[in-house]
């Protein structure tokens, strides 16, 4: 063989590569998975209820008893940030979940319909996306009232829109695509053209949407209900605790550690989001 | 003559490229993939150089390679290049910087991406002179016109201020050139210039390199695909494959006398255009794909697809030898002397019978009068409606059983007539009358029951399969959409026998399309389209996309499933010389309307319409012996956009013979039995008449 004796460079090495390819992903994986696992365990991993009131022990400092402290009302902070990653994580995926579903439905038909479906059904998408999200969420959630199942429903409101314009745009690209003309021409139904043809080739930006959206669906959701609107107290949720907190300047821990707990989830979210999108991308993915 | 005495000069100064045992490697997870291994070229100064190769064969990697263009995780792991005597690849990157486009230019292949669309034409040819410290910004300014001018681009004063989103194709391949050219270079790298453009661009283009290259003596390496395209430009060729040179020798001589396989094979692929057409259509193909660059064979690389090989092929490597004087091939049977067959197949024999049934019969597709226009944006409220006139007025009608070809250059309107006869797009207006019904304006439910009967094959095999699906799904579904088979494994049986059918294995049902290749991916795309039994396929470029080696397969498979099957085709193709060897009659479109209409045989014999002819005289033939500046017609400038129609003949405002007459629109009519023309002068146009380089600017410009 005539190639003999020419040396060939190793390529990098195998870990060094993974790393540069899934490094800040899998952290964020790691993030959001154990934020789901402590959603799942926690009636079995808190050490206290997360509602129990106990007024002589108030706002004590972390100690070995409450690792957390404990609030105004003397629950235990940690029980609380624990349970409170049920409701914050239940709502963020609902809410983009759900967003998704029905704005990706909404973009697709518009898409494929086109004509006067398409223009009515993106100018009702401008109507939503012309008012802020948050006032507007914040306005039909005092409208229908105070809990967290009108608050998720108030953000499915203004959430669902951007997955409308986001789906409309690449069933528009798959659209002109040749085998999708090769199917019109084999006579297939627009239905099964939309379903198994468009969508399967569109899902991939929509998935890395989702993925970054609800670390944001979760962030908005605590700040409404910072703002006294998501969860009926005495529920457990982040942003109503730092709500509670955020007069309490001695007693720092009733505030800070739910903060951390939402910086580190949208945080998490994020990295995979980021991760997604690279791994989706085949371009990315063969560097 | 005077170019090959002053070759002979020239060999004895020193080359201006001269590359050793080039090695490139990528490094990937799956281990070194070896692109170009152990490439040896040599250029003289002025001297022109063809690369020829199907893709994947190294020679765009090698061309890289040269300028040190090549990024992660490619790398050049051995050999030499020496440019103008010094070593490139020890030279420090700054040095190299100074060198690339300035004694050493390079011009890609798709004009399209290789200008900044933001800056002014005048200020991307500048910039390198003026940073390469040439000339001062008014000189070059000066120069930037001259050169445009010689690249045959009209009114180049007003032409530099444009942005390239204002140019064609053509046109910024113009510009890349004059940017080649700005700086005297000692060699300009052309990497696959034409491919991109159509066949009378490509030919004004290949006459402005030839023609550069005579004036200023600039060496070019060109690299192509086509052998044509080679043939006309360049005096030395070497074929590659699998990253290996396999024979380099004077063009002629390979054209004439092929002395690797390979080199044979791929000559003998092309239908020629100036051959008589043999009894047998078939074409001279060869079997196999080239082999993984992963696990390259012991042996010669081409053996386990080589008709000529012996024992020896198997298991030892040949070197690159010389055969002749100044011929070199990697080959142990020609080394050992034997002499490769003229190949039949592709017209070498008596003249093709007339095909016997040509009698008048209801024709299966009947077409008039056919218009699209598609709207486009308005730039604001109050702006006038701008339309694309796609297709203007288009009469034809498609017998059972024949193969009509449609020609015509990029915007002619050939792909969106496909797209109305198959209904895809909604005509504007006209009627078509598939089998005695009218389809143009019935609803989409109402045509679904005719879709079974009217199929479409598409341009690229890599877009025209939903890649999220199985093969057997693939070509299932539309059995079952129509109800022809049960879902399951009654479906999966059919989707088998297609694959077996198309010539695949019917075990690959479970294959996903990019576990194919390319040529895989059309016999897949075939399959599907003859699921449903079609009368009708209507092929839109289907062979475009391949390498010639595969598109002599799918042409072969075609004619085959057509003899079988009794398939009427609607052949859609830019390449002259394949229409004359599939179609019966073949259909010349301009600006969305018929130029002319005719059996395939008179059309090519005798063209009644100018544009028929100077689009045939534009194919580039692979025949050094051919004096090709003799023979074609380089037509001038461009097709008019389609936003506003021209008044009269469309094709007047490029015709080498227009007339006052030529501004009241000619009817197409009939001249002589089956042929029509929409010419006031039919016939009257003959190539042989013409100045040879017709589209070729005065140094006045």
């Amino acid at each position: 063989m005539s190639g003999a004796g020419i040396a060939i460079p190793a390529a990098p090495s195998r870990s060094r590569r993974m790393w540069r390819r899934y490094g800040l992903a899998g952290i964020g994986a790691g993030i959001v998975l154990a934020w789901l696992l402590v959603a799942l365990l926690a009636p079995w991993i808190s050490p206290y209820n997360p509602d129990f009131v106990d007024v002589a022990n108030r706002l004590q400092p972390p100690s070995a008893a409450h690792w957390l402290g404990t609030d105004a009302l003397g629950r235990d902070c940690l029980s609380r940030l624990l349970w409170g990653a049920r409701v914050s994580l239940l709502a963020g995926f609902t809410v983009v979940l759900l967003g998704a579903l029905f704005g990706t439905l909404v973009g697709m038909v518009a898409a494929y319909a086109r004509g006067w479906v398409d223009e009515a059904l993106m100018r009702l998408t401008d109507l939503v996306l012309c008012f802020p999200p948050i006032i507007l969420a914040l306005a039909i959630a005092a409208a229908l009232g105070i809990g967290t199942t009108n608050t998720v429903i108030a953000m499915l409101v203004v959430w669902w829109p951007k997955f409308a314009r986001l789906a409309r745009a690449l069933a528009l690209v798959q659209r002109g695509q040749e085998y999708v003309e090769a199917a019109v021409v084999l006579g297939l139904k627009p239905s099964r053209i939309l379903g198994r043809h468009i969508v399967p080739n569109a899902i991939g930006p929509l998935v890395v949407l989702v993925t970054l959206d609800v670390g944001n669906a979760i962030i908005t959701f605590a700040g409404l209900s910072f703002l006294g609107l998501g969860v009926v107290p005495p529920t457990p949720e982040w942003g109503a605790m730092v709500a509670e907190g955020r007069e309490l300047v001695e007693q720092w821990w009733v505030a800070t550690f739910p903060g951390l707990a939402i910086l580190s989830i949208v945080l998490g979210f994020n990295f995979l989001g980021d991760g997604v999108r690279d791994w989706l991308d085949p371009k990315a993915r063969s560097r | 003559m005077t170019n090959r005495q002053t070759g002979n000069a020239n060999r004895a100064r020193p080359p201006v490229l001269e590359v050793r045992d080039l090695r490139t490697a990528f490094l990937t997870d799956a281990g070194p993939v070896r692109a170009v291994d152990g490439v040896s070229l040599s250029v003289r100064a002025g001297e022109t150089l063809g690369i020829v190769g199907e893709s994947g064969s190294g020679k765009s990697v090698t061309a890289l390679s040269l300028l040190r263009l090549l990024e992660e995780p490619a790398r050049i792991i051995g050999g030499e290049i020496r440019f103008q005597g010094r070593d490139l690849l020890a030279m420090p990157t700054e040095e190299l910087r100074a060198l690339r486009g300035n004694s050493m230019a390079m011009v890609f292949q798709d004009p399209m991406t290789g200008l900044n669309p933001v800056i002014r034409i005048l200020r991307q040819l500048t910039e390198h002179m003026i940073s390469h410290g040439r000339q001062t910004p008014q000189a070059a300014r000066r120069r930037a016109i001259g050169l445009l001018g010689r690249m045959g681009i009209t009114a180049p004063e007003r032409a530099v201020t444009s942005f390239p989103h204002q140019f064609s194709g053509g046109m910024r391949q113009r510009v890349m050139l004059a940017m080649g050219f700005a700086n005297d270079p000692a060699l300009l790298i052309a990497d696959e210039p034409t491919t991109a453009l159509d066949v009378t661009i490509q030919a004004q283009i290949l006459d402005l390199l030839r023609g550069l290259n005579e004036d200023f003596g600039t060496a070019i390496l060109l690299i192509s695909h086509d052998l044509g395209v080679i043939a006309n430009v360049c005096r030395r060729v070497a074929v590659m494959y699998a990253g290996e040179v396999v024979e380099e020798a004077p063009t002629e001589a390979v054209l004439a006398d092929p002395r690797h396989p390979y080199a044979w094979a791929l000559l003998n692929a092309v239908p020629r255009i100036d051959r008589p057409l043999g009894a047998d259509r078939r074409l001279t193909s060869i079997e196999g794909t080239p082999p993984d660059p992963l696990d390259l064979p012991a042996g010669c690389r081409f053996a386990p697809r080589c008709p000529f090989r012996i024992a020896r092929c198997e298991t030892q490597h040949p070197p690159l030898a010389e055969v002749a004087p100044g011929r070199l091939a990697r080959c142990w049977v020609t080394q050992a002397g034997q002499v490769l067959p003229k190949a039949g197949g592709a017209g070498f024999a008596a003249p093709r019978e007339a095909r016997a049934k040509q009698e008048v019969r209801q024709p299966l597709l009947s077409v008039r009068a056919l218009t699209k226009h598609f709207p486009l944006p308005r730039d604001s409220l109050f702006s006038p409606q701008r339309v694309v006139h796609a297709v203007n007025g288009i009469d034809l009608d498609v017998a059972r059983g024949e193969t009509l070809g449609i020609v015509g250059e990029s915007g002619c309107g050939k792909s969106t007539l496909a797209r109305l006869i198959t209904r895809i797009h909604r005509p504007t207006s006209g009627s078509i009358v598939f089998d005695g019904q009218e389809i143009a304006q019935a609803s989409a439910a109402a045509i679904r029951p005719l879709r079974r009967r009217m199929q479409m094959v598409f341009q690229d095999p890599y877009a025209s399969l939903n890649p999220r699906m199985r093969v057997g799904d693939i070509l299932a579904e539309p059995l079952v959409a129509h109800g022809l088979a049960r879902r399951g494994a009654e479906a999966r049986e059919c989707a088998a026998e297609l694959l077996s059918t198309v010539g695949l294995n019917p075990a690959w049902t479970s294959r996903f399309p990019h576990e194919f290749s390319g040529g895989q991916r059309q016999r897949v795309s075939i399959a599907r389209a003859l699921a449903l039994q079609p009368d009708l396929v209507v092929a839109d470029e289907p062979i475009s996309a391949l390498d010639v080696n595969i598109q002599a397969q799918i042409l072969n498979l075609m004619l085959d499933l057509q003899q079988r099957l009794g398939l009427t085709y609607l052949f859609i193709a830019h390449d002259l010389a394949v229409v004359r060897h599939l179609c019966d009659r073949v259909v010349v479109l301009y600006l969305g309307k018929v130029m002319e209409s005719a059996p395939s045989a008179d059309l090519f014999a005798r063209p009644l319409h100018p544009y028929t002819s100077v689009l045939i005289s534009a194919v580039p033939v692979p025949d050094a012996a051919m004096p090709q500046a003799g023979r074609r017609v380089i037509l001038r400038g461009e097709p008019p956009n389609t936003l506003v129609l021209p008044t009269g003949c469309p094709f007047r405002s490029r015709c080498p013979i227009a007339r006052p007459i030529c501004e009241t629109p000619p009817p197409l009519a009939e001249h002589a039995p089956g042929r029509w023309a929409a010419c006031h002068f039919p016939g009257a146009f003959d190539p042989k008449d013409m100045p040879a380089r017709l589209g070729q600017p005065g140094p006045a410009c």
